[in-house]
């Protein structure tokens, strides 16, 4: 009940402007200030759900899932593979942290026709998409993470005689986590957009298909069903992250202190 | 226990000796205090004894080895206490990074029973305060299990009624431990309370030693004998005139 009451008063005014929002757009269209075409009620994205829920949750969401999910694990575990070769070697930093860059230079939407002509409509040209577009968070929190660590903490370790291995494993990793934990939050979210963009440019199933299918028949419904159902799979995404990044760093929420005495008193 | 013969270090970017020439002796159970003015080299003769930094000339022994990493328990001015670990886990670190330290769980439990700490072995360091923070910083140079421990200005950060009970906390916990103490501070009132010889480095980097002729086991009123006045401001006398 505690939290609940936290949470509401966190997001009462944003629940109330989105209701308020809703609540015109309801009007405008039912009204007919705008043709339902353009935007359509909400009430009607709803039912644009329900009459079409099966394909949509069982066909396109599966679909569109599977490709984020390959993609995300794959971001994840070569960024952090590659943001610790090159915490441990600047020649590795040198010859890829540039490249890191540049590929997050190029517009995404250019390069997705050459993965399909590399890996044809089949999953992995959306799977390269989604690891292209959530690669970098992903290097860039973990590397700058791994070189956050104090060097007064390091002299420490270094003065206990630890290996450059136990330094790594026992401060750097740690240390790491949080900036990690931010480039997870985005990376995740950029994953599900890969892949719809990667399904908008060549596939015959998921969400970004559905939509596109549904912008050339016109039925605006239709678009906004999957963008919906996008939108509530990021926010379970995200909210899953910070749901482990709450846990697992609970260190960090932790400013109360146990003892009553007041600072610096014994 | 501890020897520094004809020590000379600068740092490479300017060539400035901060040490020259330097000669310095522990022995075995003492506490003996290292004074000067900031800036005097104080906390470079310490890394020099950890290892952390290499000297340019002369030799750093331990029972007549020449020293390196690991050799010596130290405790920064920072507590440094890992923010991600409890308490308990915090003064086990040595042992999980050395396979040559061995400390047990219930051994942890009943120094962290002696030193006030053992309801507080599951805590996360930033519940705590400032001087039990400094106790568990301790406890973990304590568990290095090396004989000599060099403690950099540990109490600098803490306020004065905390710090003359961290004192009296450190000599109790420094006769039962039967260490070796090199102790760094600015606080010449605290280099005298618990120094058995006070080490006043001099900007030309030469030692200037001064015996502590108090009796132990020490009480805050010793500090007001006429020999403890004398000594303090005679050390004071000698920092104050003195240019780095």
């Amino acid at each position: 009940m505690k939290q609940f009451k936290a949470w509401l008063q966190t997001y009462s005014l944003f629940l109330i402007f989105t209701l308020v929002i809703l609540l015109l757009f309801e009007w405008l269209v039912r009204s007919e200030q705008v043709p339902s075409f353009i935007i359509p009620a909400p009430t009607m994205v709803v039912m644009a759900i329900i009459d079409n829920w099966q394909p949509l949750l069982l066909e396109h969401t599966p679909a569109t899932m599977l490709e984020f999910l390959i993609g995300f694990v794959i971001a994840v575990l070569g960024g952090v593979f590659l943001a610790a070769g090159m915490f441990f070697s600047k020649t590795v930093e040198k010859m890829l942290y540039p490249a890191v860059l540049i590929s997050q230079m190029i517009p995404i939407i250019a390069l997705s026709p050459i993965f399909v002509l590399w890996f044809g409509y089949t999953i992995w040209s959306k799977v390269a998409v989604t690891v292209l577009i959530s690669f970098f968070p992903i290097v860039v929190g973990v590397y700058d993470g791994l070189k956050s660590a104090d060097r007064d903490f390091i002299e420490l370790f270094r003065s206990i005689g630890a290996s450059r291995w136990k330094i790594f494993l026992k401060l750097h990793v740690p240390m790491a986590l949080p900036s990690f934990f931010s480039g997870l939050k985005l990376a995740i979210v950029y994953a599900l957009v890969g892949a719809t963009i990667g399904e908008w440019l060549g596939a015959s199933e998921g969400l970004g298909y559905y939509s596109r299918r549904m912008s050339g028949n016109l039925d605006a419904e239709g678009v906004f069903a999957s963008i919906v159902i996008l939108t509530i799979l990021g926010i379970l995404l995200f909210s899953l992250i910070s749901f482990l990044e709450k846990r697992i760093l609970n260190w960090k929420d932790s400013d109360e202190k146990i003892n009553t005495e007041g600072n610096n008193s014994k | 226990m501890l020897e520094l013969k004809n020590v000379s270090f600068s740092f490479q970017h300017n060539g400035d000796n901060i040490i020259s020439n330097l000669d310095m002796k522990l022995e075995h159970g003492e506490f003996v205090s290292l004074v000067g003015k900031s800036g005097s080299g104080k906390s470079t003769i310490l890394k020099l004894i950890t290892g952390l930094l290499k000297q340019d000339t002369g030799e750093i022994l331990i029972n007549g080895k020449p020293v390196s990493l690991g050799d010596v328990g130290y405790m920064p001015q920072r507590d440094l206490l890992l923010p991600w670990r409890t308490i308990l886990e915090n003064i086990m670190l040595p042992s999980e990074l050395r396979k040559d330290v061995h400390i047990s769980a219930e051994e942890a439990e009943s120094w962290l029973d002696k030193v006030g700490l053992l309801d507080y072995k599951d805590a996360l360091p930033k519940q705590l305060s400032g001087g039990m923070r400094q106790r568990a910083s301790f406890l973990r140079a304590l568990f290095t299990g090396k004989d000599l421990l060099l403690l950099d200005e540990p109490f600098g950060a803490l306020d004065a009624l905390t710090k003359k009970e961290m004192q009296q906390w450190l000599l109790s916990i420094w006769k039962e431990s039967n260490k070796t103490i090199l102790f760094i501070t600015h606080d010449l009132e605290e280099a005298c309370f618990l120094s058995d010889r006070i080490l006043l480095l001099h900007p030309k980097k030469k030692i200037e030693e001064m015996n502590v002729s108090l009796p132990r086991p020490r009480v805050p009123d010793m500090l007001h004998k006429k020999e403890m006045v004398t000594l303090r401001q005679n050390l004071e006398k000698k920092i104050a005139y003195e240019t780095i």
